[in-house]
């Protein structure tokens, strides 16, 4: 056989990286539907609520943080499961890489692909909400931010939920409340965004939560995997 | 008195005459390992002692103990249920185990240590592949966890399964036979040296059985090692084969 050097850990989170970027661009379905229930249920404050700008904008910030919480959540149920099912992960877990490194790649792929566009969409869904887009960039920093930790916070959650037949529910009961922290920062930088004040200050305390996700959150769901699997 | 001097002096006399004769045998030690019959002084590539494990109140193995050398299969035979694939898995770090040793290369070291993994490779009952990627693709992901490979590399281990005129298709377009050959497609080019299959010529043609026979005896006589859980006969040369038994599942 040919003699061929052992990848190092960064070709290997490429390799995750490139594979699930595939699997996105063949299953464009599983990537849009988040997308297009989160506009779906942004959309609908206005029929089932009031039409007046103001009123909604007043409720903007819950709305689209719910919404974009609720819509990365349908998305975080697909995220181990398939690869759990064919061997994806066992080959993972004995590639002689760490696996915690191989899972953050991993979820660093599904926030790309349903974090990042959620955070994108959300100062256009906010325009029917009334939310001026100036605020863009509060609101896109917010989002992104929150998304992220809870992709995080979401990928121990689907590790521990792996041996669990139609576990998403059980999924959203694990994640939401460990989410609270991030929806109540996020929501107020949101506010400060739209009212026109600085969000900062909640945008470092969401900045925070992210990085301590990073740091905690990849090693818990290696754990949690490893018992999903035996 | 007397008695008691030559009794201590007697001591370590004897200790010499032993100390020589083993000297003599040390040094003739080298080829009195490959004598059959003779005791071994080195130690195999992999041993497993007194591997347990439980699933719940229920023992799937207990004290299960084998030892595998370089260019050897292990052929893993037993009743359904009675634990070969748990064997296979624990053997991966894929289970936990309650009790066992494993020693590698005669360095103890745990299931789930990264350098031992490195040096294996695991096919399961059904190949690790992706539904809608191409078997060239499956091929790159899966591998490239371990090493770096060009698309020449992925070529020609497709061609010698014979896999190169469906490795552009979606696998999910293909027969559990054809992702068998993809899955052994990878699995050479891994670049293990043990290599654990569970049922490994499951789904395969004559033909398909012919090209795995002939990776499985090329991977041994390059000095790979085989474990393998399996009801069919793999065909391979029956002095490298050993084999290993459970018994039925006990409660």
């Amino acid at each position: 056989m040919t003699v061929s050097k052992a990848a190092s850990s960064w070709q290997a989170a490429r390799i995750v990286l490139q594979r699930e970027w595939l699997l996105a661009v063949r299953r464009p379905a599983q990537v849009l539907q988040p997308l297009a229930f989160f506009a779906v249920v942004t959309a609908m404050f206005p029929l089932g609520y009031t039409p007046e700008l103001a009123k909604l904008r007043a409720i903007a910030p819950g709305v689209l943080w719910v919404g974009a919480l609720l819509a990365s959540l349908l998305a975080l149920e697909h995220l181990f499961r398939e690869d759990a099912s064919d061997g994806t992960l066992e080959q993972y877990v004995l590639s002689g890489q760490s696996l915690t490194w191989l899972l953050l790649a991993k979820t660093i792929a599904h926030w790309l692909l349903t974090g990042l566009p959620l955070t994108l969409m959300a100062p256009w869904l906010g325009v029917v909400l009334g939310v001026p887009l100036t605020a863009a960039t509060g609101v896109m920093g917010a989002l992104a931010l929150g998304t992220w930790t809870l992709s995080l916070l979401g990928s121990i959650g689907a590790g521990l939920t792996l041996g669990v037949r139609r576990g998403g529910v059980l999924l959203s009961l694990l994640t939401l409340p460990l989410a609270v922290p991030v929806l109540v920062f996020g929501a107020r930088a949101t506010e400060l965004a739209i009212t026109g004040d600085s969000p900062t200050g909640a945008l470092y305390l969401l900045g925070s939560l992210a990085v301590l996700g990073l740091t905690l959150a990849p090693l818990a769901a290696a754990a949690a995997v490893r018992i999903g699997l035996e | 008195m007397l008695v008691l001097h030559r009794l201590l002096l007697a001591a370590p006399v004897a200790e010499l005459v032993d100390a020589t004769d083993l000297k003599s045998v040390g040094r003739k030690a080298v080829p009195v390992r490959f004598r059959p019959g003779a005791p071994q002084l080195v130690m195999s590539p992999l041993v497993v002692k007194n591997l347990t494990v439980y699933r719940g109140e229920r023992a799937i193995l207990s004290r299960v103990s084998f030892e595998l050398d370089a260019g050897r299969v292990m052929i893993v035979t037993g009743p359904n249920g009675a634990g070969k694939t748990t064997l296979l898995r624990t053997l991966c770090g894929l289970v936990e185990p309650e009790d066992g040793q494993l020693c590698w290369r005669a360095v103890p070291c745990s299931f789930r240590d990264p350098q031992y993994h490195l040096e294996l490779a695991y096919l399961g009952h059904d190949a690790p592949l992706k539904m809608d990627l191409t078997g060239r693709e499956n091929l790159r992901g899966l591998v490239g966890l371990r090493r770096v490979i060009g698309p020449s590399d992925v070529a020609m281990a497709l061609r010698e399964m014979q896999a190169d005129s469906f490795a552009d298709r979606a696998v999910r377009t293909l027969s559990a036979g054809q992702r068998r050959r993809i899955a052994f497609a990878a699995l050479g080019l891994m670049g293990a040296t043990l290599w654990v299959l569970d049922e490994p010529i499951t789904n395969l043609d004559g033909a398909g059985e012919a090209l795995v026979q002939t990776a499985l005896s090329r991977h041994l006589s390059g000095g790979g090692m085989l474990l393998a859980a399996t009801h069919q006969p793999l065909g391979l040369d029956p002095l490298r084969c050993d084999s290993l038994a459970l018994g039925a599942a006990r409660s």
